[in-house]
């Protein structure tokens, strides 16, 4: 089975400061991976290099497209990249206002992905933004209210919306529940663990949440100062964790 | 004409470069070429970027027209028409047929321009993407890219918003599919007229920008399969010369509701009234 995503010695510096060192990781059709670490570990420099944001300073990131099969997306060519971009990759930011554009109305926002790829029919774009509103749990009423107007879990769920609209094969998600309150977050995780399993996804989430990947990621990455320092399934890092630093991580989990 | 002043008030070195970025608009249609605008005797958004491309187009042998919104009696169109009166000594007109170069803010003549005549235009914001994206890195990069669906979100909320595409000037168009170019603020009514068989160059002086529309090049205003551009127009005769086909401007006549419906085009107008009078 050829890997969706392949990343090989993915490294990226700041000057002398490491930002991520010598990663690399397969990702399968249909799996969701995680990648947890504490603030400043490299989790979100390597997410913006995979997702084409930051060029990496070494290393390739094969992507298997659909028309050409496995390419190096660090080396093809930007509109390349950026078509990718809007079509078969979607990026969850942890703040939605990065994500979305908050002077346009949700409809406008879900849609603006049909329109990027050549939808110039506004009742069948219409129909689109409607329907996956409804599949993120958001009433149809709200279609022409701006995006500032929503509180912060249906700003989330709606850049989801915008997101999955053009029915990508791979999301990259930056702590995307990061910011809401733990009932939002729940009923967040479970729309998200329904769409990517019923979708089908491929996923990389960043989070320091250890809940998060519990319930999402098949398998799991632990980052620390820019390094891979464990790998594995995800119950496996979690019940088990060999590493150190994964010990103390799993260790400082408050319980209720 | 004064001679202190060299030839349409522009050193001969500056005229060049403007004709370069105007040569280069032409060749690429569409396409801002950025110039190194000059300090004009008048403030910016009077039109200083028409004025340059004027200035680089004239010829001693040209006669020059300038519309402001349409009329030729207005303080801008005056204003222009003297300056260039006394810096080149052309001659001026106020008859679309008989002008050489046109200067124009905001319309398009309402009779059919020929091979024979250029349209300058004053434009005060030569990039439709601004009020969508603010970093001018990212809309040259969308503009390099073709990457114009962010264009029809902006019509899209007008419809989902006002029931129609509300934009009513300024309305965008691509160009030989492939550049989207604002047309200045005109109304979309002349928007079916840039399709023309005359040379239309936009000058931007504050933006620093000349773009270009040359001859019998294709020029489609952005729409919805489901809600096709319309070039709306007052439902009325103008109440002084009678024409239904001409851009009408409503005029506020008391403080009691009258109004009346005229031409925007004053020398169209006259013509027409002339003819009926004869």
């Amino acid at each position: 089975m050829t890997p969706l995503l392949e990343v090989r010695n993915l490294s990226k510096f700041y000057g002398a400061r490491i930002g991520c060192a010598d990663v690399s990781f397969n990702l399968y059709p249909g799996e969701v991976l995680g990648i947890v670490g504490e603030s400043g570990s490299g989790k979100s420099t390597l997410l913006n290099c995979l997702a084409g944001h930051q060029p990496p300073d070494t290393g390739e990131v094969i992507f298997d497209t659909r028309v050409e099969g496995p390419r190096d997306t660090v080396r093809m060519s930007e509109p390349e990249r950026r078509m990718l971009g809007r079509t078969d990759w979607a990026f969850v930011h942890q703040n939605p206002r990065d994500g979305l554009r908050m002077r346009i109305s949700a409809g406008g926002n879900v849609g603006e992905r049909l329109m990027a790829v050549g939808a110039r029919h506004y009742g069948q774009i219409r129909d689109a933004a409607e329907d996956w509103l409804t599949r993120v749990e958001i009433d149809t009423g709200r279609m022409d209210d701006r995006p500032s107007a929503f509180s912060g879990g249906m700003q989330q769920r709606l850049q989801i919306a915008r997101n999955l609209v053009t029915g990508p094969r791979l999301v990259f998600m930056d702590e995307p529940t990061g910011g809401l309150d733990v009932s939002v977050q729940a009923r967040l995780l479970d729309l998200l663990r329904g769409l990517v399993r019923r979708m089908g996804l491929s996923a990389v989430i960043v989070t320091h949440d250890l809940a998060v990947v519990r319930l999402l990621a098949d398998r799991l990455m632990v980052m620390k100062d820019g390094h891979v320092v464990e790998t594995g399934l995800t119950d496996q890092v979690l019940d088990d964790p060999q590493h150190a630093y994964t010990q103390l991580l799993v260790s400082s989990v408050l319980q209720v | 004409m004064i001679s202190h002043y060299n030839f349409a008030y522009l050193d001969e070195q500056t005229k060049r470069m403007i004709r370069r970025a105007i040569l280069k608009g032409v060749a690429v249609p569409g396409y801002q070429v950025p110039f190194a605008s000059r300090e004009m005797p008048m403030p910016y958004g009077w039109g200083t970027g028409g004025v340059q491309v004027s200035a680089a187009c004239l010829t001693p042998g040209d006669t020059l027209k300038v519309i402001d919104q349409g009329a030729d009696d207005t303080t801008n169109a005056v204003s222009i028409r003297k300056f260039f009166e006394r810096t080149a000594g052309v001659a001026v007109t106020e008859r679309t047929a008989e002008a050489s170069i046109i200067q124009t803010r905001h319309r398009i003549p309402e009779v059919p321009l020929t091979e024979d005549q250029i349209l300058v235009y004053q434009v005060p914001m030569p990039e439709p993407l601004r009020f969508l994206e603010p970093r001018e890195s990212e809309t040259r990069k969308m503009h390099a890219l073709e990457e114009y669906g962010l264009m029809h979100v902006k019509l899209y909320e007008d419809i989902a918003r006002h029931g129609e595409i509300a934009t009513a000037y300024n309305y965008p168009v691509k160009v030989e599919d492939r550049y989207v170019m604002s047309p200045s603020p005109i109304p979309k009514f002349d928007n079916p007229k840039l399709e023309s068989p005359a040379l239309q160059l936009f000058g931007a002086g504050r933006e620093q920008r000349i773009y270009a529309l040359p001859p019998h090049t294709k020029a489609v205003s952005l729409d919805f399969e489901d809600y096709p551009f319309d070039p709306s127009r007052a439902d009325h005769p103008c109440a002084l010369c009678g024409a239904t086909d001409s851009y009408l401007d409503e005029v506020i006549t008391d403080d009691a509701g009258g109004r009346m419906f005229v031409c925007s085009d004053t020398d169209y107008c006259a013509g027409r009234r002339g003819e009926d009078a004869a």
